[in-house]
C-alpha cells in the first residue's frame, strides 16, 4: 500500500531517450592478451630470462661491434710472438734480420773419429756464445772432443738438475770437427741452459758442460720493415699487446675470438633453431595423427638416426662442390639441420602422445579445432618444456660438430676462425699454453648458458598452466 | 613406478653383472720395465693391420714383423747390415748368391731352407696375393712380368740350388740389393704352413710361424699383444728381453705418453714421436729425451701438368726465393730437432765414403725478395696474365698441414701479392685429390724404402707412380737410368749429386723439413735401436739394468 | 601384443633395408676408395688388389652381392684391418663398448632422474642454482677436454700417492671402467636432468596434483607415485637412441682410455673408407636402434597405460 512514491512520480521528457549503447558496461578491466603477449609479459618478469637476453646481446655485440673496436687482422701472424700467454705491449730491441751462418768448422780435426780411438768421450769444454744472444738466435761454438762424431745440443729453461735432466733435444751436429750450433727455435727473453754431450754415434759421453745464456727480447729488421716499423738496427720499440694472448702462428686471439663467433654463433643458433623445429612439427604431427602414420613418420626418423653422420657430412661437401678456401658453412648447417632433427621429433612425438589425451584437448576438439589449430594452440605450447630443453642443448652440439669436423677436415677453411676449431687447436696444447683453449671454450660456455637460462625463462613463460599462478 | 624402476635397476645390475665377467683379461704388468722377468711393456698407436708380412705396408706392421720374423741379412744393433739366416753372400753383376746357416730354424722347429725364400718371393709377386709394396721387388728378374701376369711364377729369378744355397738372377745391377734383404718382404714363409691356413695367415697368433727373436703369444684385437723369446732362435742366447707386452693400443698420443708418466711403459714416442705440448710435459718431468730422425723428408709439391700456374718455372723460383725453412722448422713449427729442409737428399744419408751431403755440398738458395718479384714478373709475362689467380694449397688435417698451409698463405701474400686458397681435405680425399692432379701446391712426404739415396732420387722419374707433381725432364729421368744401370757406387752418387742440384735448379719440389722424432725412454733400458727405415724402434738388442 | 612386436619387427628390417642402401650408396659416392693409400702403385698392383676385394665388379652388383651377404650375416673382411672379418670386429668391440655404455646410462639416469627431480623442487634457490651451474659446465666442456683432463688428474692422483690408485688407461675389471663411464654419461646426464626438471615442472601444475594435494595426500606421496612417474616419460624416449648411441661406444672417450671398443671404427672407418666396416656397423648400430626404440615403446606402455591402448590397436 504504498503507492505514495508512484503517484509522486511524474516523467521528466528526458526518461524518454533511448539508451546509448554501452559497449564496455561489463567490461574486463584490463587487456585482453594473447597466449603470447602473456608469455612475453611473463617473460619480462623473469630475471634469469632477461639476464640471459642481455647476455646474447653482449655476445651479438661483441661479434658485429667488437671487431670494429679491436681492428687487429685476425689473420696477421706475428711469427716472434707465437703462443704467448695474454699480455700488454712489450719493449724489443730491432737487429738485423739474421742471415746464413756458415758455423764453425775445424779442419785440421778428423770429421768421423778414427776406428782404433777406444778411449772414453771426454766432456765439451768451452761453451761460447757468437754474437749477441737475442730471441732471434742464439749461435754457439766450443772446442772439439777427441772421438766424437757428432755433438747432441740441449736447452733447458733451468739449471739441470740431474744428468737426466737436459731439456729440449735441439739437434745434432753431422760430424766430430763441427762444433757450431745455432739455436732458433721458438726462443724467450729469458734465461737458457745449454748443454753439449760429445757422442760417437752410440754411446754419448758420461760428462758434458752447461751454459747459460741470457737473451734479450728482439725482432729483426725485416720483421719490423712488413709491419712498417720505421726505426734504426738497434733502436728499441714496443710491440702491441695482446689481451687473449696469440696462438699457434701467433694471430691475436681476442680478434679470432670474434672473428669466430660469426661462424660458431651463425651454425650454433640458425642450424638448432631450424631442425628442432623441423622436429618439433615432425614429432608433433606423428604424435598427433597416432596409428600407423604415427609408425611410418617414427620409422624415418630411425632411419635417418641410423645413417653414419660423417659419410653423410662428407657426402654434403663434396655434391656441393666445395672449392679450396671456401667455407663450406652452408652444406654444414645443410647436413646438420638434415640429420639432427630425429632426436627433438621423438621428444616432442613422446609429449604429445600424453597430451592429446588430455581432456582440455577433447574439448576444443568438441568445439571443432582443426588439427593444425589443436597443435599450434594447444598440443606444442603444452609440449614446451622438453622442446626447449632440446633446443638449449643443440646449440652446443651443433658447435662441437662444427669443431669435430674442422678436426679430420671437414670444417671451415683455414685461416678462417671459428670457436669450435680453435678449442681443436688449443686441446693441443692444453697444458703448455692453456689461453688458446680457455677463450674459445669461455664464450662457448657463456653462449650455452645464455640459452640455458633463456630455455628456462621460456618454459616458465611459455607454460600455460602457470598463467595466473604468479 | 616403484616397480618399474626396480625393474629398471635390476635389469641394469644384471646386464652389468654379466658383462663385467666378459670383461677382458688383464694382462697389464705393474710396472713398464721388470728387471727381474726381463720384460718391457708399450703401447702401441694403432693395432697391427696386417701381420701376414707379405702383404704388410704400415709402420706398426713393419714393427711388430721385426721383432717376430727373419730375412738373409738383418740390421744389427750398430745399424749395420749383418749376417741372419745367412751366413755369407757374393754379389757379381747382376747375381747374387746366398749361403744359408744350417741352425735356424722356424718356431716349431723345423729348419729354415732356401725353399721357403723361394716360396715366399714368388707368393709375394704372384698377381693373386695382390702385395702393394711389391714393386719393391721388381729389381729381381721377371718379378714385374709375372706380377702384372705376363710370365709364370716358375720363371722368377730366384733358385734353391740346395737346401741352404739361394740364387738370385736380377734385372740389371742394382746397388742397394743386400740392404732390400733386411726388409719385410724378402722374409721367409714355409709352402706347407701358409698353405694350411686357408687365406688366413697372419690373423691370428695361431695363423702363425715365426722365424725371428720373438713369438706372439697372445693377441687381443685392438686391445693388446704380447711377444715373448723364441726359444727356437739361432741366436736367442745374445737376446736378452724375455717379453714384450702391448697392453695398450690407442692413437691418443696424450693418452699414451701419461700411461708412460705412470710408469707403465718403458718407451714413449719411438713410432709417433711426442708433440711439443708433451715435450713440455716431458721437461717438467726431467725427463731425458732423445731424439733420432725417422728418415721421412716433407717437401712442397709443385703441379707441373700444363694448365697450372705452378707449371711455369719462373713461378716457382719466386716462391723458392722468398721461402726460408730455417723460419718455418724453428719458429713456426716450433719442434725441436726437426732439420730445415735444404735438399730432397736428406742428412743422414750416406754417400761413398762420408755423408752424402758432405760429399755434394746443396747450392744455396739465396733469400732474395727482390729477385723474387723479378721472378713472378717474368712468369706473369710468360703465361701472359693480367693478375695471377689464387692458387690452391691441398692438405688434409693431419700433421702439420694446416700450419704450414697457412705460413704459405700469409707470406706469400705479404711479399708476392698471392693469393693461396687452402684445400681441406680428409685423408682419403686429399690422397684421392692427389692421384688425380686437382692442386697447384701439395704438402706431401717421402719415407725411405732402404738406406740409400735412391729412394729419395727415384720420385721424380717421370715414370715414377709417386711423382705426384707429374714432374718430367729428359735430364733427369736419365740421371735416374744411370743410377739405375750400375752398382758403381761413385757412378751413382755422382748422379744423384746432379740429381740433386737439378732439384734446386729446376725447383721441382721445395723441401720443407726433415721429420725426427723425440721419444723418452726408462732410464733401466738401453740399446733400443733406431732405423730409418723398417719396424723401427727394435727392442731385440735391448738391455735391462738393474736399479741405478 | 605379440602382433604389434612381430609388425615392429617387420617395419624394423625395412627401415634397416633403407639405412644400408642409402649407406652404400652414399659411400660410394664419395671420390676415392679403400685402396688408395699414401704411396703410389702401378696400376697393375691396382688391378690386382680390385680383383681381390671385387672392386673390379660394376657397383651395382657389389650392391646385390653385399645385400645376399649380409642376409647370410656376413659382413665381410675389412680393409684396413686387412685379415679381420668385420663380424669378428663387432663380436669383440661390441661387449667392451656395451659394458662401459651400460653403466655410463646407469650413472647418467640415476644422476639425472636425481639432480632433475632436485632442481624441480628447489626451483630457482641454491641447490638449483648450482645444478644448473654444473650441468652447463658438463654440456660445454667438449668430452675431449673432459677425457683429457680426468685422465690427467688421474695420473696426478697416482703421483702423489705414489702408487697406482686409478689405471690411467687401459681395459680390465671396473676400476678401468669407473672413469671412463662417468666422462661418457656426463652429458646424458646433464641433458636429462634438464628434460627431467623441465617435465617435473610441468606436472606440478597440473590437475591431477592438484586434486592430490586436495585430497590431503603428504607431499612425499605425492612426489613419489605422481609427480615422478609422470616426469619420467619424457626421459625414457630420448633413452631409446641414447641406449644405442652410447652403447656402441664413443670415439673420444676410447681414444684416450685406450679402450678396444666399437666407438672408433664408426669414425675411422668413414674416414678410412673401409667400405665393409662402414657397412657393417651401419647396419648392426641400425638394427640396435630400431630394437631399443621398439623396446623403450613397449616399456613406455607399461609405465603409462594410455598409451598402451593406443599401441595396441
Amino acid at each position: 500500500m504504498q503507492d505514495s512514491s508512484l503517484s509522486s512520480y511524474s516523467p521528466k521528457p528526458a526518461d524518454f531517450i533511448p539508451l546509448t549503447k554501452q559497449l564496455d558496461k561489463h567490461g574486463i578491466s584490463r587487456p585482453s592478451l594473447s597466449y603470447w603477449q602473456d608469455a612475453w609479459i611473463r617473460l619480462k618478469k623473469n630475471k634469469r630470462a632477461i639476464s640471459s637476453l642481455y647476455l646474447i646481446i653482449g655476445l651479438l655485440a661483441f661479434t658485429l661491434i667488437g671487431p670494429l673496436l679491436w681492428s687487429i687482422n685476425p689473420n696477421l701472424q706475428d711469427l716472434d710472438a707465437i703462443s704467448q700467454g695474454p699480455s700488454f705491449s712489450k719493449q724489443a730491441l730491432i737487429v738485423e734480420t739474421p742471415a746464413n751462418w756458415g758455423g764453425v768448422t775445424i779442419d785440421n780435426f778428423p770429421s768421423q773419429p778414427s776406428p782404433n780411438f777406444s778411449g772414453l768421450l771426454s766432456s765439451t769444454e768451452q761453451i761460447e756464445i757468437v754474437g749477441q744472444a737475442t730471441t732471434q738466435y742464439v749461435r754457439l761454438s766450443w772446442q772439439p772432443v777427441e772421438g766424437a762424431s757428432a755433438y747432441l745440443i740441449y736447452r733447458n729453461d733451468h739449471i739441470p738438475e740431474s744428468p737426466e735432466d737436459l731439456g729440449l733435444p735441439l739437434g745434432q751436429t753431422l760430424a766430430g770437427n763441427q762444433v757450431s750450433f745455432e739455436d732458433r727455435l721458438q726462443l724467450n727473453a729469458q734465461a737458457y741452459y745449454y748443454t753439449i754431450i760429445a757422442t760417437d754415434g752410440f754411446n754419448e759421453a758420461s760428462t758434458f758442460t752447461t751454459q747459460q745464456v741470457d737473451l734479450t727480447l728482439a725482432i729483426s729488421a725485416r720483421q719490423a720493415d712488413l709491419r712498417n716499423i720505421d726505426v734504426e738496427v738497434g733502436a728499441t720499440v714496443s710491440l702491441p699487446g695482446h689481451p687473449f694472448g696469440t696462438d699457434y702462428l701467433g694471430r691475436d686471439m681476442l680478434a679470432r675470438t670474434m672473428y669466430g663467433a660469426r661462424v660458431s654463433l651463425f651454425i650454433g643458433i640458425i642450424a638448432p633453431f631450424i631442425f628442432v623445429l623441423f622436429g618439433t612439427l615432425y614429432g608433433g604431427l606423428a604424435g598427433y595423427l597416432g596409428g600407423s602414420m604415427d609408425n611410418y613418420m617414427m620409422r624415418v626418423a630411425d632411419f635417418v638416426i641410423a645413417l653414419p653422420f660423417l659419410l653423410f657430412m662428407i657426402l654434403f661437401k663434396v655434391s656441393f662442390g666445395i672449392g679450396p678456401g671456401e667455407n663450406g658453412i652452408i652444406p654444414m648447417m645443410l647436413a646438420l639441420i638434415l640429420l639432427a632433427w630425429p632426436g627433438t621429433a621423438r621428444v616432442v612425438r613422446g609429449q604429445v602422445l600424453l597430451i592429446r589425451e588430455a581432456d582440455y584437448i577433447q574439448a576444443a576438439r568438441l568445439l571443432g579445432a582443426n588439427t593444425f589449430y589443436l597443435l599450434y594452440r594447444h598440443i606444442i605450447p603444452n609440449a614446451m618444456g622438453p622442446i626447449l630443453v632440446t633446443l638449449t642443448f643443440a646449440v652446443p652440439m651443433a658447435i662441437f660438430t662444427e669443431a669435430f669436423l674442422s678436426f679430420i677436415g671437414m670444417g671451415v677453411a683455414p685461416p678462417t676462425a671459428s670457436w669450435g676449431s680453435m678449442s681443436n687447436q688449443g686441446i693441443r696444447n692444453m697444458l703448455s699454453s692453456p689461453h688458446e683453449l680457455f677463450f674459445p671454450a669461455l664464450f662457448i660456455s657463456i653462449t650455452v648458458l645464455a640459452f640455458n637460462l633463456l630455455g628456462d625463462g621460456l618454459r616458465d613463460a611459455l607454460d600455460t598452466r602457470m598463467r595466473g599462478n604468479e | 613406478m616403484l616397480m618399474t624402476n626396480r625393474i629398471l635397476v635390476f635389469l641394469a645390475s644384471t646386464l652389468l653383472f654379466l658383462l663385467s665377467f666378459s670383461a677382458y683379461p688383464q694382462v697389464t704388468e705393474v710396472s713398464g720395465v721388470n728387471p727381474e722377468t726381463k720384460t718391457i711393456q708399450l703401447a702401441l698407436d694403432q693395432e697391427p693391420p696386417q701381420l701376414d708380412y707379405m702383404k704388410a705396408t704400415d709402420a706398426v706392421s713393419f714393427f711388430i714383423t721385426e721383432h717376430l720374423q727373419e730375412g738373409l741379412i738383418r740390421k744389427n744393433a750398430r745399424n749395420q747390415l749383418s749376417p741372419a739366416v745367412a751366413l755369407r753372400w757374393e754379389m757379381t753383376g747382376t747375381s747374387v748368391t746366398f749361403w744359408l746357416r744350417e741352425n735356424a730354424r722356424w718356431s716349431d722347429g723345423e729348419i729354415i731352407t732356401a725353399h721357403d725364400f723361394v716360396y715366399a718371393w714368388r707368393r709375394v709377386v704372384n698377381p693373386a696375393t695382390a702385395s702393394q709394396y711389391v714393386s719393391i721387388m721388381y729389381s729381381i728378374k721377371n718379378a714385374e712380368a709375372i706380377n702384372n701376369g705376363q710370365a709364370p711364377l716358375e720363371s722368377l729369378g730366384v733358385r734353391a740350388l740346395d737346401d741352404f744355397t739361394l740364387q738370385v738372377e736380377l734385372e740389371s745391377p742394382t746397388g742397394y740389393f743386400l740392404e732390400l734383404m733386411a726388409f719385410l718382404l724378402f722374409y721367409p714363409a714355409r709352402e706347407d704352413f701358409t698353405e694350411a691356413q686357408d687365406g688366413r695367415f697372419g690373423a691370428d697368433v695361431e695363423n702363425m710361424l715365426f722365424s725371428g727373436p720373438f713369438i706372439l703369444t697372445e693377441w687381443v684385437h685392438g686391445a693388446s699383444l704380447r711377444m715373448e723369446k723364441n726359444p727356437m732362435y739361432w741366436n736367442k742366447d745374445s737376446i736378452e728381453i724375455n717379453a714384450i707386452n702391448i697392453p695398450y693400443i690407442t692413437q691418443d698420443g696424450a693418452a699414451r705418453f701419461n700411461v708412460y708418466k705412470d710408469g707403465k711403459t718403458a718407451l714413449e714416442g719411438g713410432l709417433v714421436g711426442l708433440t711439443a705440448e708433451e715435450l713440455e710435459g716431458a721437461l717438467n718431468e726431467r725427463y731425458r729425451l732423445r731424439s733420432v730422425s725417422d728418415g721421412s723428408v716433407f717437401y712442397l709439391g709443385f703441379n707441373h701438368s700444363d694448365g697450372h700456374i705452378t707449371a711455369n718455372k719462373n713461378f716457382r723460383k719466386a716462391i723458392q726465393a722468398t721461402f726460408d725453412s730455417v723460419e718455418l722448422v724453428n719458429k713456426v713449427l716450433g719442434i725441436a730437432s726437426y732439420v730445415p729442409g735444404k735438399s730432397l737428399f736428406p742428412i743422414y744419408m750416406n754417400g761413398v765414403e762420408n755423408k752424402f751431403r758432405q760429399e755434394y755440398i746443396v747450392p744455396e738458395v739465396e733469400l732474395n725478395l727482390e729477385r723474387a718479384r723479378e721472378y713472378l714478373e717474368l712468369a706473369r709475362q710468360e703465361l701472359g696474365l693480367e693478375t695471377f689467380p689464387p692458387i690452391s694449397f691441398l692438405i688434409d688435417e693431419g700433421s702439420t698441414g694446416p700450419i704450414v698451409s697457412q705460413y704459405f698463405q700469409s707470406f706469400l701474400k705479404q711479399n708476392l701479392g698471392l693469393d693461396i686458397l687452402i684445400d681441406v681435405q680428409t685423408f682419403k680425399l686429399r690422397l684421392q685429390k692427389t692421384d688425380v692432379g686437382d692442386f697447384d701446391l701439395v704438402l706431401a712426404g717421402w719415407s725411405p724404402d732402404y738406406e740409400d739415396p735412391f729412394t729419395f732420387g727415384e720420385l721424380f722419374a717421370s715414370w715414377n707412380v709417386n711423382n705426384d707433381g707429374f714432374y718430367k725432364s729428359d735430364e733427369y729421368d736419365s740421371l735416374v737410368r744411370l743410377v739405375q744401370s750400375t752398382s758403381n757406387q761413385q757412378i751413382r752418387m755422382d748422379a744423384m749429386g746432379e740429381m740433386q742440384d737439378l732439384i734446386i735448379e729446376d725447383v721441382v719440389i721445395l723441401p720443407l723439413y726433415e721429420r725426427y722424432i723425440t721419444y723418452v725412454q726408462d732410464p733401466r733400458l738401453s740399446g733400443v735401436l733406431f732405423t730409418v727405415t723398417g719396424g723401427s724402434p727394435i727392442f731385440t738388442y735391448a738391455r735391462i739394468q738393474e736399479e741405478q | 601384443m605379440l602382433v604389434y612386436i612381430l609388425k615392429r619387427l617387420g617395419t624394423g628390417v625395412i627401415t634397416i633395408w633403407f639405412i644400408a642402401t642409402a649407406t652404400f650408396t652414399g659411400m660410394h659416392m664419395v671420390p676415392g676408395d679403400p685402396l688408395t693409400t699414401e704411396r703410389g702403385m702401378t696400376d697393375n698392383i691396382r688391378e690386382n688388389l680390385e680383383r681381390q676385394y671385387g672392386l673390379d665388379k660394376p657397383v651395382i652388383e657389389q650392391y646385390f652381392l653385399y645385400m645376399g651377404n649380409m642376409l647370410q650375416g656376413d659382413f665381410g673382411l675389412s680393409f684396413t684391418e686387412e685379415n679381420r672379418r668385420v663380424n669378428d670386429i663387432i663380436r669383440e668391440s661390441f661387449p667392451v663398448s656395451a659394458t662401459l655404455g651400460v653403466l655410463s646410462l646407469f650413472f647418467a639416469t640415476m644422476g639425472g632422474i636425481l639432480w632433475g627431480a632436485l632442481t624441480a623442487i628447489y626451483r630457482n634457490r641454491l641447490p638449483d642454482i648450482i645444478i644448473m651451474f654444473l650441468v652447463v659446465l658438463g654440456i660445454s666442456v667438449p668430452s675431449f677436454v673432459l677425457a683429457g683432463l680426468s685422465q690427467f688428474l688421474i695420473l696426478n692422483l697416482n703421483q702423489t700417492m705414489g702408487r697406482s690408485i686409478l689405471p690411467v688407461a687401459g681395459w680390465g675389471g671396473f676400476e678401468y671402467m669407473l672413469i671412463p663411464s662417468l666422462v661418457l654419461g656426463l652429458s646424458t646426464m646433464a641433458y636429462l636432468t634438464r628434460l627431467m626438471r623441465s617435465s617435473m615442472l610441468e606436472i606440478a601444475n597440473s590437475d591431477f596434483i592438484r586434486t592430490a594435494k586436495s585430497k590431503g595426500l603428504s607431499t612425499q606421496r605425492i612426489f613419489i607415485s605422481h609427480q615422478l612417474r609422470n616426469a619420467i616419460l619424457p626421459v625414457i624416449t630420448v633413452l631409446g637412441p641414447s641406449i644405442a648411441i652410447i652403447t656402441t661406444g664413443s670415439f673420444v672417450v676410447e681414444i684416450v682410455f685406450a679402450i678396444p671398443g666399437l666407438g672408433r671404427y664408426f669414425v675411422q672407418a668413414v674416414a678410412q673408407l673401409d667400405y665393409t666396416v662402414i657397412m657393417g656397423t651401419t647396419v648392426f648400430f641400425g638394427s640396435f636402434l630400431v630394437l631399443m626404440v621398439i623396446l623403450v615403446d613397449i616399456i613406455y606402455g607399461f609405465i603409462d597405460p594410455r598409451i598402451r591402448v593406443q599401441a595396441a590397436k
